[in-house]
């Protein structure tokens, strides 16, 4: 209730007036949390501000951070996804199996020689968006909760993977797939790789009809679909995307570990969805950014690294990760709390 | 001394908040065994009023005497001890709990264990849903109920409590008229057992239809008060808007031109069956009837939301198969539906992405990449078009009033170009100024020569603004009349309520 008249807006948010410090540090926040971090964890150990260590930090960071970025469109249409680690698994020993060098003691298919990088990378990334698809074909058509259908693909993805190898981790990889663990020069490949991914992400969701249909989805299911907007299609989208970015990931996993292991990446998806809710994403819907994936997984990536250098018992680590986690989130709702 | 009549006394009432002077010294009698009506547009300061009084916030200044007594710093709870409870607009019950869990929630019954005791729980249930004429089983789910029957729930709690003084903020938003003549019978039960009702309410025939006397207010003061029967509509109005609204309905006159579309025999499942009707250019045509009538799922059906069992739609002479909102779409079609907030808005987005959702194909460059520059510059030009009030195009949605966040609905389906749109309900919820701002567009529209298909719950909108005026009743039209000076609210009532057939115009 205010004293304006009743065809004026009620309260003034507007970007341009609200410049105020308050409105800046919510918005600005995460960053200043981030920047904390890296200041006190260099003043107990100022080797962390060294540039190998920094790209260690990203490289540390490319693979959840990847996964986030999916991760953050699923979120936003109001969606979850549980099963990007056990998709990274299962694509990954796809992938792995076919990316064995010819030379290898236990070759899955003994009769091909090296393949070229790219085959591999194809087959793990159609496999991820193949699993992601299900994934929102299930949650659009049979219209089961995102929860529901994730947990399912979490189970049967990794059951899949167990089955294909047999349990037994696939490695003896050619050069080609190694190639994305390496380096260019000091530049780690998955920092590159980790950087088109986020270029790409951010350029569909802020400059894309399908971008806006995700915020419309995740805002209101319902007048998404008056608007006339294809809902089920788009969910299937957002949900593949989620898949191809957890192949992604599987790639530079495989090529960083130089094997892959069916049991590879458990409760990867959760440190996705940290990630993700850090940077701001709201599980009500319609609220994220790509930036905010972003930070959130360095955030993460920090204060792993920064813990482990300073010698912060890993327990301990997980502790303080949960508690900033559960900040951000209180941190957050406050911000997008309706003002009445 | 007059205060022995009066139940309830407020004086001098001032409630600031942080930079906004709320309530700026009001003042609120209330007689014993009366219902007192508070009237004023969204923002004048009834809510905040109400809320001074239950105790959510207290007043900044000012005194409040409760049955002769001065009552200062008391929380809801306490309220309530003394005989204040609020019936609020939007009702939350424990759906999957029983009435009399309900009703009891927080204060059950115990025995000397402090177990609940659930055949006393039962008893004292029973005996207060007595009280109202309830005759439904204590045990019954909440979730099993209609939103008229948790209203009664409701009031069987404030009951409960032995409320003496009851304030219902618009109960009947989402009533059926026989669930508010149900209602109203309830109330003028309530008054001569003694008890003081506080009613809140946007629609003028209600309040003349129960209400004892009005006090009305306005951006925060009190403007009059006086006894229901002496204040006619358009003083209510006036006092109201603080100007006439002489020009409630501006409808003008427009050319009517050929059939754009015609609906015949129309079925939806048991919803409605055999509608047909046929809209011209230029035309408004009123959709009346009573709530479950089948007005919404006429023309959700018409806009592919819900698929039709039988029937045919013709555009210009040829039939189209519509079953989604994107064909409706495709066939110039364009929605404004009933519940703004469920399936309008996008709350937490931007004026600007919730104008362009609709119509994101028209940015798309041929890279796919979206151009930003023409959509801020159509969104713009809306919004001075159709004067929404809003400091930017960034401002969130949710932080405009409702009449505004109306016009960017209406903005939005306008930037699809449509040539048919179909209005449910435009003007709920909207304060009297806005209302007639709505109906100019509306009217503007139809001047363009677009054909327009609007439902309304308000026999005066529909009488006001309408060409012609189909008319409902279970299903069923039972009537399509010419909007003429002749034609009176009783006729269209007949119709709807099914005492007559036929005159199918």
């Amino acid at each position: 209730m205010t004293s304006e008249s009743n065809n004026v807006v009620k309260k003034s948010g507007n970007p341009m007036q609200s410049g105020t410090a308050k409105a800046l540090l919510q918005k600005y926040g995460i960053i200043l949390v981030l920047l904390f971090l890296i200041i006190v964890i260099t003043l107990v150990q100022p080797k962390f501000l060294s540039p190998t260590n920094l790209f260690n930090v990203m490289t540390q960071s490319s693979i959840y951070g990847i996964m986030a970025l999916g991760m953050t469109l699923v979120i936003t249409s109001k969606g979850i996804d549980l099963s990007v680690g056990s998709m990274l698994a299962f694509s990954g020993v796809i992938m792995a199996s076919f990316a064995q060098a010819s030379t290898a003691a236990s070759l899955y298919y003994p009769g091909i020689s090296d393949l070229p990088a790219i085959v591999p990378v194809l087959v793990a990334l159609a496999v991820g968006m193949l699993l992601g698809a299900i994934n929102g074909g299930l949650i659009a058509f049979t219209g089961i909760p995102a929860f529901i259908a994730t947990l399912g693909m979490y189970t049967i993805a990794r059951g899949a993977a167990l089955i294909y190898t047999g349990g037994k981790p696939v490695s003896n990889f050619t050069e080609g797939v190694l190639f994305f663990g390496s380096k260019i020069g000091v530049i780690p490949i998955p920092v590159i790789v980790y950087v088109i991914m986020i270029t790409i992400t951010w350029v569909l969701l802020g400059y894309t009809s399908f971008g806006k249909n995700v915020y419309a989805i995740g805002g209101n299911i319902k007048a998404a679909e008056i608007s006339g907007v294809n809902v089920k299609k788009n969910l299937v989208f957002i949900y593949s995307f989620c898949g191809l970015c957890a192949a992604v990931a599987a790639i530079v996993f495989a090529g960083r570990v130089g094997s892959v292991h069916p049991g590879a990446a458990v409760g990867y998806e959760l440190t996705a969805i940290a990630a993700t809710t850090i940077g701001g994403t709201s599980h009500y819907g319609g609220i994220g950014t790509i930036w905010g994936a972003v930070i959130g997984a360095l955030v993460l990536g920090v204060l792993r690294n920064g813990m482990t250098l300073i010698g912060i018992d890993a327990y301990w680590q997980q502790i303080v990760e949960g508690c900033i986690i559960i900040v951000a989130v209180i941190f957050d709702m406050r911000k997008n709390a309706k003002k009445k | 001394m007059e205060m022995e009549k009066d139940i309830l006394v407020m004086k001098d009432i001032v409630k600031t908040f942080p930079g906004v002077k709320a309530l700026k010294g009001v003042e609120l009698t209330v007689k014993y065994g009366e219902i007192h009506a508070l009237m004023g547009e969204n923002g004048a300061g009834k809510s905040t009023l109400m809320k001074c009084l239950i105790g959510i916030h207290p007043p900044t200044s000012g005194q409040i005497y409760f049955e002769g007594s001065l009552i200062e710093n008391y929380n809801t709870a306490e309220a309530l001890k003394l005989g204040i409870a609020m019936i609020h607009q939007e009702l939350s019950p424990v759906e999957h709990r029983s009435i009399m869990e309900n009703i009891w929630l927080g204060r059950e019954p115990k025995n000397k264990l402090g177990i609940i005791d659930h055949k006393k729980m039962y008893d004292m249930t029973k005996e207060v849903l007595a009280e109202i004429d309830f005759n439904e089983d204590p045990k019954t789910l909440m979730v099993n109920l209609t939103v008229a029957q948790m209203q009664m729930i409701e009031i069987a709690k404030a009951l409960s409590y032995k409320a003496k003084l009851i304030i219902m903020d618009e109960p009947t938003s989402a009533l059926t008229n026989k669930e508010i003549e149900q209602l109203f019978t309830i109330m003028r039960r309530l008054k001569e057992n003694g008890k003081s009702i506080i009613y809140i309410s946007h629609k003028l025939d209600e309040i003349y239809a129960i209400t004892d006397r009005i006090t009305v207010y306005r951006d925060g003061e009190f403007i009059g008060r006086g006894d229901t029967k002496d204040i006619d509509i358009s003083q209510l109005i006036k006092m109201m808007v603080g100007r006439e609204v002489d020009e409630m309905f501006p409808k003008e006159v427009c050319e009517i031109g050929e059939v754009k579309m015609s609906v015949k025999n129309l079925c939806y499942g048991r919803k409605f069956k055999d509608v047909s009707f046929d809209v011209r250019k230029g035309e408004i045509l009123g959709i009346a009837g009573l709530v479950g009538a089948g007005r919404t799922e006429v023309i959700e059906t018409l806009f592919g939301i819900r698929g039709k069992t039988g029937g045919q739609i013709l555009i210009d002479g040829k039939e189209v198969d519509i079953k989604t909102p994107r064909d409706a779409k495709t066939n110039k079609m364009a929605l404004l539906t009933e519940d703004r907030r469920a399936t309008g808005i996008f709350p937490m987005l931007t004026i600007l992405q919730n104008v362009i959702i609709a119509n994101l194909g028209k940015y798309m460059k041929k890279n796919g990449l979206l151009s930003h520059k023409d959509a801020i510059a159509d969104t713009n030009e809306f919004v001075s078009a159709i004067s929404i009030k809003t400091p930017s195009i960034y401002q969130k949605i949710e932080n405009l009033s409702g009449g505004n966040q109306q016009k960017v609905l209406v903005a939005r389906w306008l930037l699809t170009d449509p040539e048919i749109l179909f209005l449910d309900e435009p003007t709920r919820g909207i304060d009297v100024g806005a209302k007639a701002e709505i109906h100019r567009l509306i009217s503007r529209l139809a001047g363009q020569g677009k054909s327009i298909v609007m439902v309304s719950s308000e026999l005066p909108e529909v009488m006001g603004m309408s060409d012609r005026i189909v008319i409902m009743h279970e299903g069923k039209v039972t009537g399509i009349v010419e909007n003429n000076s002749e034609l009176t609210q009783e006729e269209i009532m007949k119709y709807a309520t099914g005492q007559t057939a036929g005159h199918l115009a």
